[in-house]
């Protein structure tokens, strides 16, 4: 079964999303709100309509919206694709 | 009512990144137009334009931005930041809603719109960026100026076409009066995309000719429209009493007179209004004809237009009463951009007392009767009127002075 892994998150964000200069998204990210890391709302829908596109997952924008930290992402992406394979 | 002075400018253009080579390259006469570039126009009925110079938005913008953003904002962005580094503006130290943003825009970020259409009928909806959701909006560079900066003052974007650029500075005269201390202001604009170049070929007035030196001829026997390009200029517009209380260094100039006038319909029999609006410009600074040095003219390039043009400035400074220019035969018509470019290169005069020549016309057409500056000239620069129509009807005209 496909997995989304943080390394492969990290270049989604990004390619779609810019990289913030101040905070970057090197090292242990993985529990650090996406609002320290620089992103807002909109980067997450344009990030998660990447994830979709890639990965065949059907995310819903508020489950998407709600996901306020990668982890949350990750494992929000991991359970549809879970449940749809 | 307090004077509205100009303390801040900042350039680019098809002449260069920054004001001083923008200006430098413009006095040396330098005819910047050239085939495209950024697409592939050999199947277009027009293919020249005037290009801003390699630009790598990553070496001044933060990441962040760079996905969310059309070339033009980029670009404003950029000038943005040199108009408020030119004389050192503090926006936090300006009040919370002290500082104000208004540009012109014609259309938003196109390129960035063909981009994403392309990928809607190509591909389908979920592949189309959810920034597509601002970034071809009309007041995207005043957003993300004002994001950037957090200036949080009255902000608004006029779509006059190329009066805009004259039109924004109105506004932010107004606001100024109405004593907010500073607002940033003017045009930055481009649609260098085979989308806008379709959009733009069909008003009919882009020039077919290949060559450059003879493509853009305003005031000429055979002139054959215009020929486009990106770029412009933005401005800090400050209170007098906000420039004296932060001792800002010398100003540009002061936006000393304003007016915008719209052309009676088609058929009318009616004369086009851009005479009423330099009277009232001119009436709005308390000036005469006799006190303007030199007007920088809209120049569009097309036959019937530039009579009207030349109707007007003789109606009102006689036939060769007052030295006409217009560098934009160096550069391209910058659709909302082109006017404010004009409004710094009248400031530049003003500055360095000299006028940028009008290039490519070997002879304006007698008929005009125009003092047409077709080389550097020196002059000592107090006043000078700027003029921009837009397509449609708009005619605008801006004086500034020392």
């Amino acid at each position: 079964m496909t997995t989304l892994e943080l390394p492969v998150l990290r270049d989604i964000l990004r390619e779609c999303a810019g990289e913030d200069d101040a905070a970057g998204l090197q090292g242990d990210i993985l529990d650090v709100p996406f609002s320290d890391l620089g992103y807002d709302s909109l980067a997450l829908l344009e990030t998660a309509s990447v994830i979709q596109r890639r990965f065949g997952a059907r995310l819903a924008d508020d489950a998407v919206t709600r996901a306020e930290t990668p982890r949350a992402l990750l494992d929000l992406t991991n359970e549809t694709l879970a449940g749809t394979s | 009512m307090t004077a509205a002075l100009i303390t801040g400018l900042g350039v680019v253009s098809p002449a260069g990144l920054d004001r001083e080579t923008h200006w430098a390259e413009t006095l040396a006469g330098r005819c910047v137009i050239g085939p495209i570039t950024r697409f592939d126009a050999s199947g277009y009925s027009s293919r020249l334009a005037g290009e801003v110079p390699a630009f790598e938005a990553r070496e001044h913008l933060p990441g962040r931005l760079i996905p969310q953003t059309d070339r033009m904002t980029q670009l404003a962005l950029l000038v943005a930041d040199a108009a408020l580094a030119d004389r050192e503006v503090d926006v936090a130290a300006m009040g919370e809603f002290g500082v104000g943003v208004v540009t012109a825009s014609s259309a938003g970020g196109f390129e960035f719109g063909h981009r994403e259409l392309e990928k809607l009928w190509s591909r389908g909806p979920e592949h189309v960026s959810a920034y597509q959701s601002f970034a071809w909006f009309y007041a995207v560079n005043t957003g993300q100026i004002s994001i950037r900066h957090g200036t949080r003052g009255p902000s608004g974007v006029l779509v006059t076409e190329q009066a805009g650029g004259l039109d924004v500075l109105g506004q932010a005269r107004r606001q100024v009066r109405d004593e907010l201390p500073m607002m940033i202001s003017g045009g930055v604009d481009g649609w260098l995309c085979p989308w806008g170049w379709v959009a733009h070929q069909a008003s009919g007035h882009l020039s077919r000719r290949t060559d450059p030196r003879s493509a853009y001829l305003p005031f000429s026997v055979d002139a054959a429209g215009y020929v486009p390009g990106e770029g412009g200029a933005l401005f800090v517009v400050e209170s007098a009493e906000s420039a004296r209380s932060r001792g800002a260094r010398p100003r540009y100039g002061v936006i000393a007179g304003y007016a915008a006038t719209f052309d009676p319909p088609p058929g009318s029999g009616r004369e086009p209004s851009l005479r009423r609006a330099i009277e009232a410009a001119l009436d709005d600074a308390r000036i005469a004809p006799t006190d303007v040095d030199v007007v920088f003219a809209d120049a569009v390039g097309l036959p019937e237009l530039d009579a009207a043009e030349a109707r007007a400035l003789a109606a009102v400074f006689g036939p060769y009463g007052v030295p006409v220019t217009a560098p934009k035969t160096m550069t391209g018509r910058l659709g909302a951009g082109g006017a404010a470019l004009d409004v710094a290169n009248a400031l530049l005069s003003i500055r360095d007392g000299v006028l940028p020549p009008t290039v490519n016309v070997s002879e304006p057409a007698p008929v005009h009767e125009l003092d047409l500056v077709r080389v550097t000239r020196e002059a000592r620069v107090r006043t000078a009127l700027v003029l921009a129509r837009g397509h449609g009807g708009f005619n605008s005209a801006l004086v500034v002075t020392a």
